[in-house]
């Protein structure tokens, strides 16, 4: 048997890449090929999602791993040693080839490159960063570049990846030490942390070197990321905002993405049997939009988890929140604060902007909040207009029956 | 109004514009009728394709602006949202755009009004657009085509509104090196790597047809979506299907998404545990269960312990679980148990080295006290989640006759609890023929003294016996 072709490989690489939750590509500094002899590539800021999978999330890059094969067994993870999968592996120009093809046909935005560990980490490390430097130096490429960095190789190795990416990421892979110990046993919570410590600080001091030199080299200008597995352990949606808060302040993150535990081939038995519904992950993300859009403090989010630690599944965040703490409702929308009225289930920041904008020219009514919301339904047992006042909130034990939203129905797809 | 009536020759107003996307050229007129005072019910815009005639004669040219008449005002954010909300395709756009501004001189904070009709809709235009943009950044595919200069990529894409010429420096921007073209129905662009030209509007098949690289995407696109979770409807909203046909891999989507519906949909058949495909080889058995932790017995400081046997051993023994010594030494029927047995099967007639021996659960369960693990009883629910592992087993070594010791082993072959009294004797045909022969577990010898051991040691001796005969019987 051959070596398999490139669309082989890229079918493996890519199908071992796919659990990962991240995908964007924003956040960094504007750039363009305009004037470079023979660059290509630009960021404006935003990241583009060049097409969205049925799964409905975006791609916006390349994502796939230089290599499948591992010298760890983490048992949440596809590649780990003991696993049956079909093992292949790319060199960096391989995947600097790809990348720009792709890249000129307009199909991508960049590349995310991971790796399982060959050899060493410090080994795959350079695997890594030389197919960054390819890009970047051999061919001028401006587009963007995220690179997954192995918190056991080498700081030197991944302060060199984070001058090439646009944003670097370690994963912390599970919320607990304990989870980690027990599925990823090759890995070490206090490493992972000091790596992303170390990244941090190249963060702060080449944002400070910019500040007097204006041609410092930039490092990592999309900052850096985390992913952490969600339901493969025991850990609670508390302990998961816990520990995201404790990670953005500590390491400054760009984002925490969840990643809910799927089914994966081969699986290890450690695993519980059946994947945590999607929609906990939903509302894990919904908890990291209060706390970084909404003002909610870690301390709140907790507020709205029940009895066992977890977020409701059937509403929201914030109507949870909203819903244990009535006595702060209804809110006056001609009349409360900014903070008060993000605390209203149903309205989002551009409709409180919105509001904010129109009462300096009219007192609100219950029709013109309603020109301004996406639901009115949604909002109106949580305000006050003019012409509005709801029922006492406190009298109605039934109002989160009635405010969750009605089981959906499976979508049919008709193509 | 009023002032209208008085004057029947200014009635109407019949403005051309070049071209659909030209927002400058609005600008300059409508300030001069702002200055001038026409109302916005007294203008007709109209772009190249609509026949000024069916507005009826108006008058063309410009009105004159009164000599005293103010400066016009508009802010900032009314230019910026009426600049892109002119590429719109809707027709009443300038109409709308005039009215707004003629309404901005006398309430200059007018698009701080959300709740105001005029700047609902200005706003959600300019969204539209901005979205029309946003999309063509994103699902313009471009195709590689030699000519004679060389390579050159060509695109086609069916924006919504005009937003061709306005998004031309994007691409400039990103692909400067490259030569490029983009084909639309509304007029198409060209880079040569120095200067944008415009070109007339393009058809589909002006543009080429297929790419290698496209087999590479395709097989990127269906290899990164996990179908573990399909979410159909979230996709849709973000890539509309109106897009699909001018973006390759969209052929794949509706097999990607029966696809997952059926693997779905297999595992809902294969009920709560979703164990993979059956192991081929007993060795393959043994990797597995050694990581096996579908019940909380494997979670335990211990190690998977495998059958021991030829495979096609006409003899299958099933045991209830390892105990300490198994657990430390990795192979079945090694403890004091296991010493009873062989003086038993030895007394039978029976070789044990050519059976399969093996165990209903596959670790020891114990619990720990100081230094001692005290070995404890499989549940039933642990038995049956087990039963993989022995059906697996059955399945690769083939016995002829399984002979099950205790009623966990019982249950462990047959899926359900049976009483050992009742059953031990008389054999039970299994689905694939073989013969389930039921007897105690000789550990359960181990626990008897005196004139009780005794009689379940003869019953235990009639058991293997009769297996012996039976495996006799078969074999010729
Ligand atoms: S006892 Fe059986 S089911 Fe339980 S973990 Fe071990 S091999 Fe798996």
């Amino acid at each position: 048997m051959g070596a398999p072709s490139i669309i082989e490989r890229l079918g493996i690489l890519a199908d071992a890449a796919k659990y990962d939750a991240s995908c964007a590509s924003s956040g960094t500094a504007k750039r363009n090929s305009k004037g470079s002899a023979k660059g290509i590539g630009s960021t404006e800021g935003m990241g583009i999602c060049h097409a969205y999978a049925p799964d409905g999330r975006c791609i916006s890059l390349l994502k796939i791993l230089l290599t499948n094969h591992c010298i760890f067994d983490c048992h949440y993870c596809v590649n780990r040693k003991s696993s049956n999968v079909r093992r292949a592996r790319f060199t960096p120009q391989e995947v600097v080839d790809l990348t720009l093809s792709f890249y000129r046909r307009n199909y991508i935005e960049g590349l995310f490159l991971s790796s399982g560990i060959i050899k060493s980490s410090n080994h795959t490390m350079e695997q890594l960063v030389e197919t960054a430097r390819i890009l970047r130096e051999e061919h001028d490429f401006r587009g963007y570049i995220h690179l997954k960095t192995i918190p056991e190789a080498d700081p030197e190795l991944v302060h060199q990846a984070g001058l090439y990416a646009d944003r670097v990421s370690i994963n912390v892979e599970l919320p607990t030490d304990s989870g980690l110990t027990r599925l990823a046993p090759d890995k070490d919570a206090r490493q992972i942390e000091g790596a992303m410590g170390k990244v941090k600080n190249d963060v702060i001091e080449a944002k400070d070197a910019r500040k007097r030199f204006r041609n410092a080299p930039r490092f990592a200008p999309a900052g850096q990321s985390t992913q952490m597995i969600v339901g493969a352990d025991a850990a609670t949606d508390a302990d998961i905002v816990g520990k995201a808060s404790r990670l953005y302040d500590n390491f400054r993150l760009r984002r925490v993405y969840y990643s809910a535990f799927s089914p994966i081939p081969d699986a290890s038995a450690v695993l519980p049997l059946k994947r945590p519904p999607l929609i906990r992950e939903h509302r894990l993300y919904q908890s990291d939009w209060l706390m970084r859009f909404y003002g909610y403090k870690p301390g709140e989010v907790m507020q709205a988890t029940e009895a066992d630690g977890n977020l409701p599944l059937d509403i929201d965040p914030k109507l949870a929140w909203a819903l244990k703490f009535r006595e702060r409702f209804p809110v006056d929308l001609n009349c409360a604060s900014r903070e008060e009225m993000l605390r209203v289930p149903g309205l989002g920041v551009k409709a409180v902007n919105k509001i904010l904008a129109s009462r300096r020219h009219r007192t609100l009514r219950l029709d013109d909040v309603a020109l301004l919301t996406q639901s009115i339904t949604k909002v109106r047992p949580f305000i006050c207009t003019v012409d509005w006042r709801p029922v006492m909130l406190t009298d109605r034990a039934d109002l989160r029956a009635l405010l969750a939203p009605k089981q959906e129905q499976f979508e049919l797809f008709t193509a | 109004m009023s002032r209208l009536a008085k004057d029947p020759a200014s009635e109407c107003w019949l403005v051309e514009l070049e071209r659909p996307d030209d927002f400058d050229a609005w600008r300059d007129k409508a300030r001069i009728f702002v200055q001038a005072g026409v109302a916005p019910a007294s203008i007709v815009w109209s772009e190249p394709g609509a026949s000024g005639e069916l507005f009826g004669g108006g008058r063309a040219g410009l009105p004159l602006p009164a000599p005293d008449a103010p400066i016009v005002r508009a802010n900032r954010r009314f230019v910026s949202l009426a600049r892109n909300a002119a590429l719109h395709s809707d027709p009443q756009r300038f109409a709308l755009l005039y009215r707004v501004l003629w309404r901005l001189q006398a309430s200059p904070r007018l698009m701080e009004d959300k709740a105001d009709l005029d700047v609902r809709r200005l706003e959600e235009l300019d969204k539209n657009v901005r979205r029309d943009s946003h999309k063509m950044h994103a699902f313009v595919r471009f195709r590689e085509v030699e000519d004679a200069q060389g390579e050159r990529y060509v695109a086609w894409f069916e924006p919504e509104h005009h937003i061709l010429r306005a998004n031309a420096g994007f691409f400039v921007r990103r692909f400067a090196n490259m030569k490029w073209s983009i084909l639309t129905p509304r007029g198409s662009l060209h880079w040569d790597c120095e200067t944008v030209s415009e070109g007339p509007p393009a058809e589909r098949s002006d543009a080429p047809d297929g790419d290698p690289t496209e087999d590479l995407w395709r097989k990127y696109y269906a290899s990164i979506f996990n179908p573990a979770r399909l979410k159909v409807g979230s996709m849709l909203s973000e890539m509309p299907k109106k897009y699909w046909k001018n973006m390759p891999e969209a052929e794949l989507i509706p097999d990607l998404i029966a696809g997952a519906q059926r693997r779905e949909a297999q595992m809902v058949a294969a009920g709560a545990l979703d164990f993979e495909d059956r192991p081929e080889s007993l060795a393959a058995i043994a990797r597995a269960i050694e990581g096996c932790r579908k019940c909380p017995i494997g979670a335990l400081n211990n190690q998977g312990v495998m059958g021991e046997g030829p495979q096609g051993a006409p003899l299958m023994i099933v045991g209830e679980q390892p105990g300490d010594q198994e657990d430390q030494q990795g192979r079945p029927f090694v403890g004091p148990a296991g010493q009873l047995l062989d003086v038993h099967l030895a007394k039978a007639g029976i070789d044990r080295s050519a059976a399969y021996v093996t165990n209903t659960v596959k670790h020891f369960k114990y619990v720990q006290r100081g230094k001692r693990r005290i070995h404890q009883s499989p549940s039933a629910r642990e038995i049956d989640t087990c039963r993989w592992w022995i059906e697996s087993e059955r399945a690769i070594v083939q016995p002829r006759l399984v002979l099950a010791m205790g009623a966990s082993a019982a249950r462990g072959v047959l899926g359900k609890t049976v009483s050992i009294t009742k059953a031990r004797g008389t054999p039970i045909t299994l689905e694939d023929g073989s013969e389930l022969w039921i007897t105690a577990h000789p550990s359960y010898l181990l626990r008897l003294e005196g004139e009780a051991r005794d009689r379940q040691s003869e019953l235990f001796d009639a058991d293997l016996a009769a297996v012996k005969t039976r495996l006799d019987e078969m074999s010729c």
